[in-house]
């Protein structure tokens, strides 16, 4: 590893997010790693080496690594770090950052645009209430108008053919 | 006493069978769980995309939640994880707060500190108490061993969930299981994910997740495990079939909600609790209800 490649300020910026400010008081101890879910079952996903990388400034690396999104949001390590860097919440402003550099999986924008459409990830239409109405549940109804306004994004017109999502 | 039931996006079209235990169990408690129409997304799908916005959404969610000064109990637990995140920093954070508000004043709404979510299973268990719930059982479970599942976002993270259980020595869904006179089984593999979190990024991945505790779980011999989010139930439940085909082993673990062997216990019927609905069908419990 060249030092050239590093960029010291990645781990500023990634403090700068909300919830990233703990990177800064990791000492590598790898309390998280050992207590990860998915680590367990899949070494090459290591919390810790992926904190390790980016204080060490290894910016496109870690954005850009498919690793980061195999985070399953569980919060054990945070429940089990001496520091408290609270290494779910960091791994979140680091996908965060990869998203805003382009790197994100497509599945965030589809949900985004699903959200303007419907208020719900999952539609509510007739089928659905008539389903419900038999098991004598109450109607749900979509009201999408504040996400629309929350998220910035109109109600699209259908895609024409061949478009991909 | 009076809630707010917060359906949010999966449970009210894929979990009908959880909802109208819920539903069915929390009336048989005196528990009467208002609906309200505005309730939407809570906004986690898009926090590891885009938190600021995500907050946004879980925001108008709380603050129209709020104006009803009720508790706000959601079904599933990202949904509970993640407003209970979103009202902690709110409350915490006034420069987030003021930001927030900016946000949410064009639309008429308005975020008010305060606003106090919990989680069914723990609603149930702090505010209706085990002591109300065992004044109503009259068919205990005593012959029938479940398995908790607690997952995440019930218990974590735990500087948000203060006061409420140990998230590395879990009892909470222990304790509700046996309020109905069935053993809670303590396993391995007891406080683990299912897996539902990388579901998307990678299948086979979130597969052997809950594959690990299954293939546990059917070792065991449990008359079921017991689930209280929707996400935890795609994995055991909606994808056992895939994962015994892919892991090669005989996996066969039936999958209930808390609610409805809580129903059973307190004489509701199976048809009640929408068992018709559950996909690995839990037979040597409902051999007990025919």
């Amino acid at each position: 590893m060249r030092l050239n490649d590093c960029d010291p300020s990645f781990k500023h910026e990634i403090a700068r997010q909300p919830g990233g400010e703990g990177i800064k008081t990791c000492f590598a101890c790898a309390a998280c790693t050992a207590r990860c879910p998915v680590g367990s079952l899949k070494p090459e996903y290591d919390p810790r080496r992926l904190l390790r990388l980016a204080i060490l400034g290894r910016r496109e690396e870690v954005l850009s690594s498919p690793l980061i999104w195999l985070c399953c949001s569980c919060q054990n390590c945070s429940e089990v770090c001496p520091q408290d860097v609270r290494c779910t919440d960091v791994l979140t402003a680091i996908k965060n950052l990869a998203a805003a550099a382009g790197y994100a999986p497509p599945s965030g924008q589809a949900m985004a645009r699903q959200l303007a459409a419907h208020g719900r990830l999952l539609e509510v239409g007739e089928f659905e209430n008539d389903k419900r109405a038999e098991l004598g549940l109450p109607p749900v109804s979509e009201q999408p108008g504040d996400y629309q306004a929350l998220l910035g994004l109109k109600p699209e017109a259908p895609r024409p053919a061949g478009e991909g999502a | 006493m009076e809630a707010l039931l917060f359906l949010g996006c999966t449970v009210p079209v894929r979990n009908l069978n959880y909802e109208l235990s819920a539903r069915k169990v929390a009336a048989h408690l005196g528990v009467e769980l208002k609906d309200m129409a505005e309730l939407g997304c809570c906004g986690y799908p898009l926090k590891a995309f885009d938190q600021e916005t995500a907050l946004l959404l879980a925001a108008r969610a709380l603050a129209q939640a709020g104006s009803t000064g009720l508790t706000v109990v959601p079904l599933c637990s990202s949904c509970a994880g993640t407003l209970n995140e979103a009202a902690h920093h709110l409350d915490h954070d006034p420069e987030t707060r003021a930001r927030v508000q900016d946000k949410l004043r064009p639309l008429g709404l308005e975020y008010r500190p305060g606003v106090r979510v919990r989680h069914l299973a723990r609603y149930l268990l702090e505010e209706v108490g085990l002591k109300a719930i065992a004044q109503k059982i009259t068919r205990p479970l005593n012959e029938f061993t479940f398995a908790p599942h607690y997952g995440c976002h019930l218990l974590k993270p735990s500087r948000v969930m203060v006061g409420f259980d140990d998230p590395e020595a879990p009892t909470s869904l222990a304790r509700l299981i046996e309020v109905t006179g069935a053993q809670a089984l303590d396993y391995r593999y007891l406080k683990e994910c299912c897996g539902g979190g990388v579901l998307g990024a990678d299948e086979d991945l979130a597969g052997r997740m809950a594959g690990r505790k299954l293939m546990e779980l059917t070792q065991a011999a449990v008359t079921a495990m017991v689930v209280i989010c929707p996400f935890c139930n795609v994995m055991f439940e909606g994808q056992q079939k895939t994962i015994a085909k892919k892991l090669g082993s005989e996996i066969k673990v039936p999958v209930v909600y808390l609610t409805q062997i809580l129903g059973l216990a307190m004489g509701l019927s199976p048809d009640e609790l929408g068992f018709r609905l559950n996909r690995v069908k839990p037979k040597e419990l409902l051999a007990a209800f025919k």
